[in-house]
């Protein structure tokens, strides 16, 4: 029975990012079915690979399904967002480019060590971040202020502004598809991500210190955990989830450009994080609603992009249809419906929570 | 209004959801009158103040606020009004502006028209700095005057405009002897000068030293007024408990009269932190032993110190005679040392989080974050503290913010006994808990030394602490000013202690 209340409990938490998923499915069903076909295709490589809206959505959106789960973690622990994930993003790129034509030829090895190196790069800089956060106590919208304005400016010195090529089968194999597998690969770099986020809170108790230092920190440091410690973590894991997003954007475009690499990705990832049902105060968090919101962002954009709807217009749109789902995710409402649903269940309702 | 009185509050009601803050207070100032506002934390103190103030938030429920001069009642809906009607406040921090001088301090606020004549008002602050004695420079840059210049300037600027009602809200708690006799001067001055001065302090020798009245407050009613020659120290000590005096001596020890093994499990010698002064303690294996005083008296700040929850600044600390650092939580808990916090609330409960992962946090925290505690272990353990305190609770999954107070309470006592901790300081366990909760827990502890844990217990109620602890040690002014074994263990005793000398 409490495995039962539990899943049950979970949903909830779920079913604001449920429902929007499904209107918008019901939505391009009623609108046109062929929405969601998928055909297989011969791309311009030559390969065989799955072509259509649904495959392009899951694709586009794996940069901000990484970085929405990362973004997820600094929200838990530390009541804010991060939001230079984008800026950070470029340095990342940069460095890995920079890195690459240093070493030569793009080789398996050299994508490896640039990527090592972008990625070490990218967690000093989110350290950073975390230190004016967890010592410092600044704001975190505001301490990261400081590298979402110079950021991009960090990435044009370390490779000018040029925007270097990168043409290679291994890139390729990165940002679209691997030869063979007909699921491109930025899909399963989000399955990556995902995997070791999960590995980590199984054989860690990160997620209760997490949560804990989300939802009540004073209480947390009297139980021995280290608030500042917590909330350093969170921004090393953040930093590898832009890093591999990074290298994703980078290698999809096969080109490196410091101002478009990521450009405001940070505020659909903080969206992501709310639309999955995640307090952006901090404390308890679900990564698969993060995950599950950067899903719906893109899906409303593709669903816009495919009533023909002009580009110029649909930010607008997609705000109107945003803040419809932020607005059925607030308390107040979240309030209404449920003592909506206790009035008609009464009998349910003293059972719960006994005092 | 009769003469000689300048403001009178009657029947002053304020309520706040849940709570009734005050509940038909009545207060009386008179004419050149230090007048002591007295009784414990949330006795009522700070809201009537607030309410006199007009801060926004604490306008009265019911009752009439009348102060001399003005007819009727006198309408205090913001600190401005209550400036206009003469009443001042000069609060524990100051709140003036360190970077402007003395007299732009006096004078802040209070010019009428843009256009501000500096040699005027620094000729006035000179004046009114001399008149005082107060010893501060009018062109002196606030912030290098000593803090009870500072306090001293706050209170010129308040009397110099004109205020019948000067209120004085805890201006001794960061000034030191010296200092404080010279503040007594200035307020012994400005009674003479007619000012009616309201003095909110809790350290009790200071109500002694100065004032002319007290009114002491309980539970957010009127307990009483009183010229201080009629009451002696430990008769205040006992109306700000609620208790009197004859009632107590009747009252019997049931508690734990030996009991204590030999081995010192827990010794301090000169342990400090940024809260509390230095002092030395120590307790033996089976020992129950308290900390009392008034609320606010440092019992807290010191057992949080041996927990190393507040900044340690010095001591020496030895576990089992082993000397160890304990300079945070995690280093206590590391040397078997548990802390059940004062605020449940706001220092206890992981409110958003399970039953569950708030039974486990403090053992997963000792065993450390790469050693995870099983899903399956975790509900065992939390399952078996459950039954064992009868935690009522609908499931093991339920947040633990949703559960009443005692079983909240429970469910930290829970999370420290699973750490099996030797040395276990528990501070109000039971406050704010049905009193059924409240025996259980007692016993509880008295079991817990039984089997050989050390037990330091905090309680408001010394009824509750006579009755578990064999070793009280009493605080005042946050120092130890008794250690009070065997037959000294009685209410009586224990009010004296706290009142200090022979009163």
């Amino acid at each position: 029975m409490n495995k039962k209340k539990n899943a049950a409990s979970g949903l909830r938490q779920l079913l604001i990012p449920l429902i929007a998923l499904g209107i918008l499915i019901v939505f391009n069903l009623i609108r046109d079915v062929s929405f969601f076909s998928v055909e297989m295709r011969v791309n311009n490589s030559g390969n065989v690979v799955l072509a259509g809206n649904l495959i392009s959505i899951i694709d586009t959106a794996s940069e901000l399904a990484i970085i929405a789960m990362g973004m997820t973690l600094v929200t838990a622990a530390c009541g804010g967002q991060d939001i230079s994930v984008g800026a950070v993003g470029a340095i990342s790129g940069a460095v890995l480019v920079k890195v690459l034509q240093a070493m030569g030829g793009i080789t398996a090895l050299s994508v490896v060590a640039a990527f090592a190196a972008a990625t070490a790069v990218t967690i000093l800089f989110k350290l950073f971040n975390g230190t004016l956060v967890a010592v410092f106590r600044i704001q975190p919208m505001i301490a990261t202020l400081i590298l979402f304005s110079c950021g991009r400016s960090i990435a044009y010195w370390i490779n000018g502004s040029a925007t270097p090529q990168l043409t290679s089968p291994i890139i390729d194999s990165i940002g679209k598809t691997i030869p063979g597998i007909p699921v491109p690969t930025p899909v399963f770099a989000v399955l990556l991500v995902a995997l070791l986020l999960v590995l980590i809170f199984k054989f860690t108790s990160l997620r209760l210190y997490t949560q804990s230092v989300g939802i009540n920190q004073g209480a947390a440091r009297l139980n021995g955990v280290n608030p500042t410690v917590v909330k350093l973590i969170s921004f090393v894991i953040l930093g590898v989830c832009v890093s591999v997003a990074a290298l994703i954007g980078v290698s999809r475009l096969g080109q490196l450009n410091h101002k478009t690499l990521l450009v405001d990705i940070e505020m659909d990832a903080i969206l992501a994080v709310a639309i999955g049902g995640n307090s952006l105060a901090g404390g308890k968090f679900k990564l698969i609603g993060s995950v599950m919101g950067a899903y719906i962002i893109q899906m409303l954009t593709t669903t816009l992009y495919a009533m023909n709807v002009n580009p110029v217009n649909i930010k607008a749109y997609k705000a109107i249809v945003i803040i419809i789902i932020v607005v059925a995710g607030s308390p107040v409402i979240k309030n209404a419906l449920t003592s909506l649903f206790k009035k008609r269940r009464p009998a349910k309702a003293q059972t719960e929570g006994v005092s | 209004m009769e003469d000689g009185i300048v403001l009178t509050m009657r029947g002053i009601c304020k309520s706040f959801p849940g709570v009734k803050a005050l509940n038909n207070v009545d207060f009386t100032l008179r004419k050149g009158e230090i007048h002591a506002l007295m009784g414990e934390n949330g006795a009522g103190k700070s809201t009537l103040i607030k309410v006199l103030t007009g801060v926004s938030d604490y306008i009265k429920d019911e009752g009439s606020i009348r102060i001399e001069g003005i007819e009727g009642e006198a309408k205090i809906h913001s600190p401005q009004q209550a400036q206009e009607v003469g009443i001042s406040t000069v609060y524990q921090e100051i709140t003036l502006c360190p970077n402007l001088t003395v007299a732009e301090n006096m004078f802040i606020g209070r010019t009428r028209g843009p256009l501000v004549h500096k040699k005027d008002y620094e000729k006035r602050a000179t004046e009114i700095l001399r008149d005082l004695g107060i010893p501060a420079r009018a062109s002196q840059e606030l912030s290098r005057c000593s803090l009870a210049v500072q306090q001293m300037v706050a209170i010129a600027r308040a009397v110099d405009m004109k205020c019948k009602v000067l209120i004085l809200d805890e201006p001794t708690s960061s000034l030191d002897d010296k200092e404080v006799e010279r503040l007594f001067e200035l307020m012994r001055d400005l009674k003479k000068k007619g000012v009616g001065i309201i003095f909110v302090t809790h350290f009790l020798e200071q109500v002694y030293a100065v004032s002319d009245r007290i009114t002491v407050l309980r539970n957010g009613e009127l307990v009483g007024e009183y010229l201080v020659e009629n009451l002696p120290q430990v008769e205040l000590v006992a109306k700000m408990m609620g208790k009197s005096l004859d009632d107590l001596a009747e009252l019997e020890r049931i508690g734990q009269k030996s009991g204590a093994g030999e081995e010192v499990v827990y010794e301090a010698e000169d342990i400090s932190s940024s809260e509390c002064r230095p002092f030395d303690f120590s307790i033996r294996a089976g020992e129950v032993n308290g900390f009392t005083g008034l609320l606010g008296s440092g019992r807290s700040e010191s057992v949080r110190a041996i927990f190393g929850a507040d900044r340690v600044t010095g001591g020496k600390v030895k576990v089992k005679g082993k000397p160890v650092h304990i300079t945070k939580p995690h280093d206590a808990m590391k040397n078997g040392i548990g802390y059940l916090p004062e605020d449940r609330k706001r220092d206890g409960i992981i409110a958003d989080l399970s039953v569950r992962e708030n039974i486990i946090l403090a053992l997963q925290v000792i065993k450390g974050m790469n050693r995870p505690i099983s899903r399956a272990k975790a509900e065992a353990f939390a399952d078996e503290y459950v039954k064992a305190l009868d935690i009522k609770t609908a499931s093991l999954d339920t947040p633990v913010g949703s559960l009443s107070g005692g079983n909240q309470q429970k469910v930290i006592l829970a999370r420290w006994l699973l750490t099996h901790p030797q040395y276990l300081i528990l501070d109000e366990p039971t406050r704010g808990i049905d009193v059924g909760t409240k025996t259980e827990i007692q016993k509880l502890v008295l079991k817990l030394a039984e089997e050989g844990m050390s037990i330091t217990f905090i309680s408001s109620e010394i009824e509750e602490m006579l009755r578990t602890c064999s070793r009280l040690i009493v605080m005042r002014d946050r120092k130890i000013v008794g250690e009070l074994t065997g037959d000294d263990l009685t209410q009586v005793q224990v009010m004296k202690t706290i009142a200090g000398g022979e009163q």
